[in-house]
C-alpha cells in the first residue's frame, strides 16, 4: 500500500511538471492521477495535518477568504495546505495535498486551508473530515449546475451531518447560512456587520430569497447591505439574525477599505465592501482557532489577491485591474468598485459559458449594468463566448458596446486606443488565460 | 398609445432572469413611441386585470412555487376571463406550469391555474440544455436555455414550437411549450424575449390589437438581437 502511495504521489509531480511545460497549469489532471493509483490517498495525507482543517464554502469570496486566511496562519509562524489556485473540486484539493507531500508519503502541515465548491462537499468530506468550515454568503450561481439555490442548501446540509464534530464560522447577515447552522446544531461563531454603511450607489439588484426557511413567511430587514445581506427576522416565528460573535464597525471604503473588529484596526489596499466580509471571516476563522492574532494587519498590506482577484497591472502606460465577475451579486459589487474610481475609465467585459461558468447566463439580466451608464466609462468591449449576449444586454441598457470575439485582441486594442485606465470583469473559465494574458504583457513577452 | 404589463409575484418568481423579458419588452415599446407602464403584484395583491395587456408570470424554484399556487385560487376566475378575452400572457417554467392543471411531484400535488388544459408531472433527470425550437409563425429559431424537473403534457393544445436541439415539454423531445389564445407558456428562458425579437413583438402586436383595434408595429434596427440569436441556433443545429 505505502508503494502505491509513493508511486501516486511521483506520478502526480511528473503530470504536474509536464502540464507545466504544455504551458497548462495541471492543477486537476495531477491530482486525478494520483486518485485513480490510489483512491485512498486524500484521507492518508489529510490526516497528517497535525491541527485544524478548514474549508471555505459559499458563492462568492471563497478563494480570497481562503488565500488569506493561509497567508494569515503562515504570518504566524505556521505551515499550511491550501488550494491557492482555487480548484476546488475534489481532484483539485487532491492535488493540493499530493504536491505538497514529500515522495514517501509523509506531509509536513500544521494547518490546512481548503476552499470547496459546494455541490463537491458531500463527496470531499467524507475523506477530509474538516475542524472548521466557513461559509461566506449564498448567491444565485450556475443555476444549470445546481438546478437552484434550495440544491445547494440541501447539498451543504448533508455535507454538515456528515462531519458531526465540525465547528461552523457563518456569515450571520446571510438568513440562508443562518438557517442552515441553526439546523444542522453544529457549534457556530458568526461574523457580521451590525450597523448600515454608506455605501456608493442606490440599487435596483435582484436579492435572493428573503423567506423564512423554517416557517416560509416574508423576512423583514432591517435594511440591506447589498444583495441579501443585512439584519433580518421573521414576524411568524422565532427565527432571527443570530447573535454576531465578531462585528465589523466603523467600516470606511474610501481608498482600499478599513474596519474595526474586537476593537482592532483593520486596514486593506482593496475595493469593495465584500472583502470587508471576507476579512472578517479570516478574523473570525483565526480567533476561532485560538491563534494569537498578531500579523494580520501586515499580511492585508502586502497580500495580493491572486489570479485575477482584484489583480492590478501595468502594461505601456495602461493600468489594468481584472477581476472576477460570475454572477449578480458578484457583478454588482464590482460595478460598484468601478464606479467609484472616479478616473475616466475604459471597461472591457469576457462572458464565457463553458461548464465551469455554467452553461446558463440569464443571470446576465439580473446585474444592474445600467449603473455603467456614465461618461467617464469611455468605452466598453465585450468578448468571450458569449461576447454576443452581453452586447445585447447591454443594449437594453441603452449602452453602447463593441464586439471583439478575441480576448487578446480586446485587450491589446483598449491599451493601444483606450484612455489608460482600464478594467478587465471577466467570469470563471475567462479568468487564467486572461490572467496569463495580462502577465505576459506586463513582463513585456510577446504573447 | 400604451401598454400596462403585469409582472406577476416577481418576488418570488424570478429565477431565471426574467427582469430581462420585462425590460426586453419596455424598451421595445419606447422605441416605438409606445409608453409602457409595468405593474408588479406581490401576493395577496389586488390584480385589475382588466387593466392589464400583458401578463408575465415567471419561473420560481419549488419551495417558493408552491408559496405561489396556495394563493392563486384567489385569482382563478379573473385570469381565466381576461386569458378568455384574448389577454396576452407570457408564462415561463413554473410560470407555465401554473397554466395548466396541476403539478405531480414528489412531495404532492401542486394545484395549477387550469387556464390552458395541460398537466406537469415531476421526472428524472432535471432538463438542463441550449434550447433551439422552430415555429413557422416566426422567421427566426427561437433559442433560450431550458431547466426543469417537470414534464408538461399539451394535449391536443398547440406547442410554442418544435425541438430542433434540446428536450422540450417531455422526455419525447418533439414539442416545446403551448401557444393557447394569446398565452405563450414555455420553458425558454435565457431570458426568452431579447434573443428572440419576434416572439416579443408577437405579444406587444396581440395586446396593441386587442387593446386598440391596431397591432402594427414600427420596425426596429435589430441587428443585436438577431446576432446573438444566430449564434445559438448554428452552435446548436440539431
Amino acid at each position: 500500500m505505502k508503494l502505491r502511495t509513493m508511486f501516486a504521489i511521483l506520478s502526480a509531480r511528473i503530470v504536474q511538471k509536464a502540464c507545466r511545460m504544455a504551458g497548462r497549469q495541471g492543477v486537476t489532471l495531477a491530482g486525478k492521477v494520483a486518485w485513480k493509483i490510489d483512491p485512498g490517498i486524500l484521507e492518508k495525507l489529510a490526516k497528517q495535518v497535525k491541527k485544524e482543517t478548514i474549508v471555505v464554502c459559499g458563492t462568492n469570496g471563497k478563494t480570497t477568504t481562503n488565500n488569506l486566511l493561509c497567508a494569515a496562519l503562515e504570518a504566524e509562524g505556521k505551515r499550511v495546505i491550501c488550494n491557492h489556485t482555487g480548484s476546488n473540486m475534489l481532484y483539485g484539493i487532491v492535488t493540493s495535498y499530493v504536491l505538497a507531500a514529500k515522495v514517501n508519503g509523509k506531509l509536513e502541515a500544521d494547518y490546512a486551508c481548503i476552499e470547496i465548491d459546494e455541490a463537491s462537499t458531500v463527496k470531499v468530506f467524507p475523506h477530509l473530515t474538516p475542524d472548521y468550515m466557513i461559509l461566506t454568503n449564498l448567491f444565485r450561481d450556475q443555476l444549470d449546475r445546481y438546478g437552484e439555490i434550495d440544491t445547494t442548501i440541501e447539498i451543504l446540509k448533508r455535507a454538515i451531518e456528515m462531519v458531526p464534530d465540525m465547528k461552523l464560522i457563518v456569515n450571520g447577515d446571510d438568513a440562508l447560512l443562518a438557517y442552515l447552522a441553526e439546523v444542522s446544531g453544529h457549534e457556530t461563531n458568526c461574523f457580521g456587520v451590525n450597523e448600515p454603511v454608506n455605501t456608493l450607489l442606490k440599487s435596483n439588484e435582484v436579492r435572493e430569497s428573503g423567506f423564512c426557511k423554517k416557517c416560509g413567511a416574508k423576512l423583514e430587514y432591517e435594511f440591506y447591505h447589498y444583495s441579501q445581506l443585512g439584519p433580518y427576522h421573521c414576524p411568524k416565528c422565532d427565527f432571527k439574525r443570530p447573535r454576531i460573535k465578531y462585528n465589523a464597525a466603523d467600516i470606511r471604503l474610501e481608498n482600499g477599505l478599513a474596519f474595526t473588529v474586537d476593537g482592532k484596526q483593520l486596514e486593506a489596499d482593496y475595493r469593495g465592501f465584500y472583502n470587508v466580509y471576507n476579512i472578517l471571516a479570516v478574523y473570525s476563522a483565526i480567533s476561532s482557532l485560538g491563534v494569537p492574532v498578531t500579523n494580520l494587519e501586515a499580511v492585508l498590506q502586502r497580500f495580493s489577491p491572486e489570479n485575477g482577484r482584484n489583480e492590478k497591472f501595468r502594461v505601456k502606460n495602461t493600468e489594468i485591474l481584472l477581476n472576477l465577475a460570475k454572477n449578480p451579486a458578484g457583478f454588482n459589487q464590482n460595478i460598484d468598485s468601478v464606479m467609484t474610481d472616479t478616473r475616466e475609465k475604459d471597461l472591457i467585459i469576457v462572458i464565457n459559458d463553458n461548464a465551469q461558468d455554467g452553461k446558463d447566463i440569464s443571470w446576465l439580466w439580473d446585474v444592474d449594468f445600467e449603473k455603467i451608464d456614465d461618461e467617464r466609462v469611455q468605452s466598453i468591449v465585450v468578448s468571450g463566448i458569449r461576447g454576443l449576449d452581453m452586447r445585447l444586454r447591454l443594449k437594453y441598457a441603452n449602452i453602447p458596446s463593441v464586439y471583439i470575439e478575441d480576448v487578446k485582441t480586446a485587450i491589446e486594442d483598449r491599451i493601444q486606443n483606450g484612455c489608460g485606465n482600464l478594467y478587465v470583469l471577466v467570469n470563471y473559465t475567462a479568468l487564467y488565460s486572461a490572467h496569463k494574458l495580462l502577465k505576459k504583457m506586463e513582463a513585456g513577452g510577446k504573447v | 398609445m400604451k401598454l400596462r404589463i403585469g409582472h406577476l409575484y416577481p418576488d418570488l418568481l424570478n429565477l431565471y432572469g426574467d427582469r430581462g423579458n420585462i425590460q426586453c419588452m419596455k424598451k421595445r415599446c419606447e422605441w416605438r413611441g409606445i409608453s409602457a407602464e409595468i405593474q408588479e403584484y406581490r401576493l395577496g395583491d389586488r390584480i385589475d386585470f382588466e387593466n392589464l395587456d400583458i401578463v408575465l408570470l415567471g419561473g420560481g424554484s419549488d419551495r417558493e412555487q408552491r408559496i405561489v399556487c396556495e394563493k392563486l385560487k384567489k385569482i382563478k376566475s379573473d385570469f381565466k376571463e381576461y386569458v378568455e378575452d384574448s389577454g396576452s400572457v407570457i408564462a415561463i417554467c413554473g410560470g407555465y406550469q401554473l397554466l395548466g392543471h396541476y403539478y405531480d411531484t414528489s412531495e404532492g400535488r401542486m394545484e395549477g391555474l387550469s387556464l390552458v388544459d395541460l398537466y406537469t408531472e415531476q421526472g428524472n433527470p432535471r432538463l438542463i440544455s441550449n434550447i433551439v425550437i422552430q415555429n413557422d409563425h416566426f422567421s427566426m429559431p427561437v433559442v433560450g436555455f431550458e431547466n426543469h424537473g417537470g414534464r408538461t403534457y399539451i394535449g391536443e393544445n398547440q406547442p410554442f414550437g418544435r425541438v430542433v436541439f434540446g428536450h422540450g415539454n417531455n422526455d419525447d423531445g418533439k414539442t416545446e411549450g403551448v401557444i393557447y389564445k394569446n398565452v405563450i407558456g414555455t420553458y425558454l428562458h435565457g431570458p426568452l424575449l431579447p434573443k428572440n425579437p419576434e416572439v416579443c413583438d408577437y405579444l406587444l402586436k396581440n395586446a396593441l390589437e386587442r387593446r386598440y383595434g391596431n397591432g402594427e408595429l414600427m420596425p426596429l434596427d435589430d441587428k443585436e438581437e438577431i446576432e446573438a440569436n444566430t449564434y445559438i441556433a448554428k452552435r446548436f443545429p440539431g
